[in-house]
């Protein structure tokens, strides 16, 4: 795991020493002498592999460079937009859930009907659709026509709301880039509930607990989602990394305040070590989440040993 | 003549005409199909029968609400916004089709190089795809492009590096797959038969493994090209993809960032994304069946 760790910070690292310019190279104002001034009190002047000794040195010691754009250290600049990028997320994720297990579980016992019909179509059209095609529709619609809802951003313009009337007009920002999460997000966690609970609901036990008289109620909820339910807990692993990473692209488009669009800025105005910073954060992230993923699976499936693992992930 | 032989099929029908016996036998599956091939023949023939293929700029008729000459309008340059989605079109589709056959090729080979030899060949070659599948994909994805951009590729040349960038994404997981899969035929009898009939390893393979395998393929296949698709659209949405003269449907919808067109000038960005959407979902329906059809046991 930590070797898979230096080696993802390596290859990152190695793409950023492979870009042509820095941040400095992009300020054409700047004499070639104050150029190279500049890059010797950054250590930009060094070769890449003590670049990357002195990044790692500083970074196992909880210091990951210096926003050249922000002039602050990093992890300050990150700090506040990774809970923004989480608010949107958390407040997703929830939604995601309950709707996938109570639509795929509803539309697994009916399987065939209507609405079992009509779920799947909507699951298509969750798989298929570009989040940022969504997002400009949803802008369009509720935001410029019919003025619902603002368009972009966390707060009105030049917004001096306080208490209660700050959280409901954040909440109001969030209604829009929340729903399109949930609505991506919803398509393939609902297909994976239904397919874990029609396969549960054609095991022998279920059989067994209907041959028993007990009512289809306690077969359907008390037997059979309980062992759908089981799998589903390594895929709450998987979720870290998606609840801090913060969505690009629909951040982009409702231009929120969080990680994601930072990431995308920091890329055009050539400030490395915020990229940097992020994209080893999330990759920390997945390596932990799939760890974690196997544990519980595990834990939940004791028919489980962690020797197999390259088949369960 | 008996019962038993007219209720036998002629002729024993071979794996591959049964799928697509039981493919287009489904409703759903048979309109994806049908929409497929309407969409690349769109794209790919289409341009030919247009007035205006030759992408003729005329100011005069510039952001024209659609017409019966324009159907779908004219951009900013006057230039007719169906013969653009055509050609956006094929792009795309290319992109998105050729980036799947790389990352197929390389996730086949390797993922049956690593089931079969195992030991330090799997090793390496697994060791480096779990690091490639660590990185999340779309910030991957940015900083190479960023990088690209910093490197001055000409547009023309941006599009197979889009390709090449996609196809690095794609192959880990096909690769994780396809070693599965190997590794559990690698025990099976016939594999044991090669081995006493003294077949050379490329043969083993190459002919009795990848067979094997190919069902998996096809599946995995269709629903990479959709992502393909899916990634390619972001990535010029975003200018970091497929960047203008080419025309691509992600970067025809980033026409929408300008708030005048955004508003009032739909049929700039409201087509290719519809367009973009009956291709994905056409390709993930297919995909979906596909797996129903090659592997039983995920049937509904």
């Amino acid at each position: 795991m930590l070797l898979l760790l230096v080696g993802v910070s390596l290859i990152v690292f190695a793409l950023f020493a492979l870009m042509p310019g820095d941040y400095y190279s992009s300020n054409r104002q700047l004499t070639p002498a104050r150029l190279a001034e500049l890059r010797e009190l950054r250590g930009l002047d060094q070769p890449v592999m003590v670049r990357y000794l002195t990044w790692l040195g500083n970074a196992v010691q909880g210091d990951f460079g210096f926003s050249l754009v922000y002039n602050r250290p990093v992890t300050e600049v990150i700090a506040p937009l990774i809970w923004n990028s989480f608010l949107v997320a958390f407040a997703s994720f929830v939604l995601t859930w309950i709707i996938a297990s109570v639509t795929g579980v509803l539309a697994a016992t009916k399987q065939y009907s209507w609405f079992d019909r009509f779920v799947t179509v909507m699951l298509f059209a969750s798989l298929s659709i570009p989040s940022f095609f969504l997002g400009l529709l949803l802008i369009k619609f509720f935001a410029v026509d019919l003025q619902w809802l603002p368009a972009g951003s966390m707060l009105d313009t030049a917004s001096t709301s306080t208490g209660i009337a700050r959280v409901l007009e954040i909440a109001r920002h969030m209604v829009l880039p929340v729903a399109i999460l949930t609505f991506l997000g919803a398509g393939s966690l609902t297909r994976y509930f239904r397919s874990g609970m029609l396969e549960q609901l054609r095991a022998d036990f279920v059989r067994t607990a209907r041959a028993k008289g007990l009512s289809e109620r306690a077969v359907v909820f008390s037997h059979a989602l309980r062992n759908a339910l089981l799998p589903a807990i390594t895929l709450l692993a998987f979720e870290l990394p998606a609840l801090f990473s913060g969505a690009i692209i629909t951040e982009q488009i409702f231009n929120w305040p969080g990680i994601g669009r930072i990431q995308l800025e920091s890329v055009q105005t050539r400030d490395y070590d915020v990229v940097m910073t992020i994209t080893i954060f999330l990759a920390v992230l997945t390596i932990v989440g799939s760890f974690l993923a196997d544990v519980l699976y595990a834990i939940a499936d004791p028919r489980v040993r962690l020797v197999n693992r390259s088949r369960t992930s | 003549m008996t019962l038993e032989s007219a209720a036998r099929p002629l002729r024993p029908r071979g794996l591959w005409s049964d799928a697509f016996g039981r493919l287009v036998r489904t409703p759903a599956a048979a309109v994806a199909l049908g929409a497929l091939v309407i969409m690349l023949l769109f794209c790919f023939v289409g341009p030919f029968l247009s007035p205006y293929s030759g992408g003729e700029i005329n100011v005069r008729i510039a952001t024209h609400v659609p017409t019966m000459d324009h159907p779908l309008g004219t951009d900013e340059y006057g230039r007719d916004v169906m013969t653009r989605l055509m050609l956006a079109g094929r792009i795309s589709l290319t992109v998105g089709i050729a980036s799947m056959l790389l990352s197929l090729i390389l996730g086949a080979v390797l993922g049956i190089v690593a089931g079969y030899f195992r030991g330090a060949a799997d090793a390496i070659i697994m060791r480096v795809a779990d690091l490639l599948m660590s990185i999340p994909g779309l910030p991957l994805l940015i900083v190479l492009a960023a990088i690209l951009s910093e490197m001055k590729v000409a547009p023309d040349q941006r599009i197979y590096v889009v390709m090449v960038m996609l196809s690095i994404i794609g192959w880990p997981s096909i690769a994780r797959l396809v070693r599965g899969q190997v590794l559990s035929l690698r025990e099976e009898m016939y594999m044991r038969a090669t081995d006493v009939l003294g077949l050379s390893t490329w043969s083993r393979q190459f002919h009795h493994l990848l067979p094997n395998v190919m069902p998996l393929l096809i599946v995995v296949a269709t629903l990479s090209t959709a992502s393909g698709i899916l990634s390619e659209s972001a990535l010029s949405f975003l200018g970091l993809g497929v960047v203008p003269p080419n025309a691509s449907w992600g970067n025809m919808i980033s026409a929408a960032n300008s708030l005048i067109d955004f508003q009032r000038h739909w049929w700039l960005w409201l087509p290719p994304g519809i367009a973009l959407f009956i291709t994905i979902a056409a390709i993930n329906v297919l995909g979906d069946r596909l797996r129903d059809i090659f592997d039983p046991r995920m049937a509904r």
